[in-house]
């Protein structure tokens, strides 16, 4: 039982309590750092430690904050996070620090980070707020690729920057611009709430059946 | 589940609050400084290695550089550049000859400042290479400016007289026209821009071809030479 526990706190994230497509948290991020997929799992893996990280330290420390005081001392933890990804990119790997940015900063304001501290991490013990946290950071950094691999394919004919179509492949421009990031969005949302629609009306017609059997 | 009873009985006092606080502010601050002091050596010479590198890359030949100043009416050497003043770097090649100048510019693109560095050799009044140092222009449209190597290719050779004019692509004639890149045209004029503006503001202040600061022969520095 409580293995499955944890399991269902990793994997909601992932699927059911997608920050981005269901949540429709971090949008800022989402939409201006997805014009290539690299840029996206850069920012992705960015935000997983600073989510991982934070989660962590707010728990660990969650009898000890008055609640008073909590969002402000949730806010200088993810800053301090923030700031060691920040350094550790520039030092690491300059060429993707330069793309991202005044984006790495932003992390810091991304609400999935504080909703997550606020809803979760302060109320839960250590190692569920940890799962919890993999979870959505896997669920976020999952989200921010495809946007970031459809818009890279439909708008450079290329993913991780290698091309997939040859010269003849005409580039679907907007797509890289700020409203190609709209419409994906607006697509993959709409996919979502489809399917969700869908199973709820197949969850309803099975259990009519079911009631229709006895 | 795990409900914090604490919350539920009287609030903590002033003092506790402030002390959280201050304590989560020190600790952060020290994480801060520490993550600061253990990157600062890596980024500085991260930096330093790749300015020099874009030095070598826009000024073929080029195996030595030192920064120069305009100080006093004239160009003089110097082993650190004050924190904004303008500077150029000397290129030279390995007998210590001056070969140009790699010029950093910067200016307005499509979405933020482009930086870059052009190598320029005064005697024939002409831009050699151009290096982007920084941009933010759109991938896979405005960031053609340095991954279109057709375009990148053209500063060689460049005549800045009377000043560079970016050109439909393939259409190039005379020596002070290079082809601009088909859908990146504002960002590529923006590099063409940059170079002239940068141009006419040191053109004055660079001395007569021939008259270059020597170069002072130390160690190859990051920086140029010692004094």
């Amino acid at each position: 039982m409580k293995k499955n526990e944890s399991y269902e706190e990793f994997i909601k994230g992932l699927w059911r309590d997608n920050p981005v497509f269901v949540q429709v948290l971090g949008m800022c991020p989402m939409l201006a750092v997805t014009n290539s997929a690299i840029n996206a799992v850069a920012m992705g893996g960015a935000t997983f430690f600073v989510l991982v990280g934070s989660s962590f330290l707010v728990s660990s420390f969650r009898n000890l904050i008055p609640k008073q005081v909590r969002i402000s001392c949730f806010i200088i933890i993810i800053a301090t996070f923030v700031t060691i990804a920040d350094y550790s990119l520039l030092a690491l790997v300059p060429t993707v620090h330069k793309e991202l940015g005044a984006f790495i900063p932003l992390i810091v304001a991304n609400c999935l980070i504080l909703g997550r501290q606020e809803a979760f991490a302060s109320r839960y013990p250590t190692r569920l707020a940890v799962l919890d946290a993999l979870g959505m950071a896997s669920g976020f950094m999952l989200a921010l690729f495809s946007l970031g691999a459809v818009r890279e394919i439909l708008g450079d004919g290329a993913l991780f920057g290698i091309k997939l179509f040859g010269d003849n492949f005409e580039p679907w421009v907007i797509m890289i611009l700020p409203p190609g990031g709209f419409l994906t969005l607006g697509v993959i949302l709409l996919f979502f709430n489809w399917f969700k629609h869908k199973k709820d009306e197949f969850l309803e017609d099975v259990a009519a059946a079911e009631r229709g059997g006895n | 589940m795990n409900t914090d009873a604490r919350k539920e009985t009287s609030s903590p006092s002033s003092i506790r609050l402030v002390l959280t606080l201050a304590i989560a502010g020190l600790i952060s601050g020290i994480a801060i400084i520490g993550i600061y002091e253990s990157t600062l050596p890596t980024i500085t010479a991260n930096k330093a290695r790749e300015l020099r590198e874009a030095v070598f890359k826009v000024l073929p030949g080029v195996t030595q550089m030192q920064a120069l100043v305009y100080r006093d009416r004239e160009l003089v050497v110097v082993a650190q550049p004050d924190k904004d003043e303008p500077v150029v770097y000397g290129g030279y090649d390995a007998q210590g000859d001056f070969v140009g100048y790699a010029m950093p510019a910067a200016g307005p693109g499509f979405q933020d400042t482009i930086a870059i560095l052009y190598g320029y050799k005064p005697a024939q009044k002409i831009v050699v290479g151009m290096e982007v140092l920084e941009s933010r222009e759109t991938p896979g449209l405005g960031d053609k400016i340095y991954k279109d190597m057709d375009f990148v290719g053209g500063f060689s050779e460049l005549s800045v007289e009377p000043e560079i004019v970016a050109v439909k692509k393939g259409t190039k004639s005379l020596p002070n026209e290079i082809d601009a890149i088909t859908g990146a045209t504002i960002s590529a004029k923006a590099v063409v821009r940059i170079i002239n503006e940068a141009h006419t503001a040191w053109d004055g202040q660079l001395p007569a071809p021939g008259s270059e600061p020597p170069y002072v022969a130390t160690e190859p520095a990051d920086n140029g030479a010692g004094q």
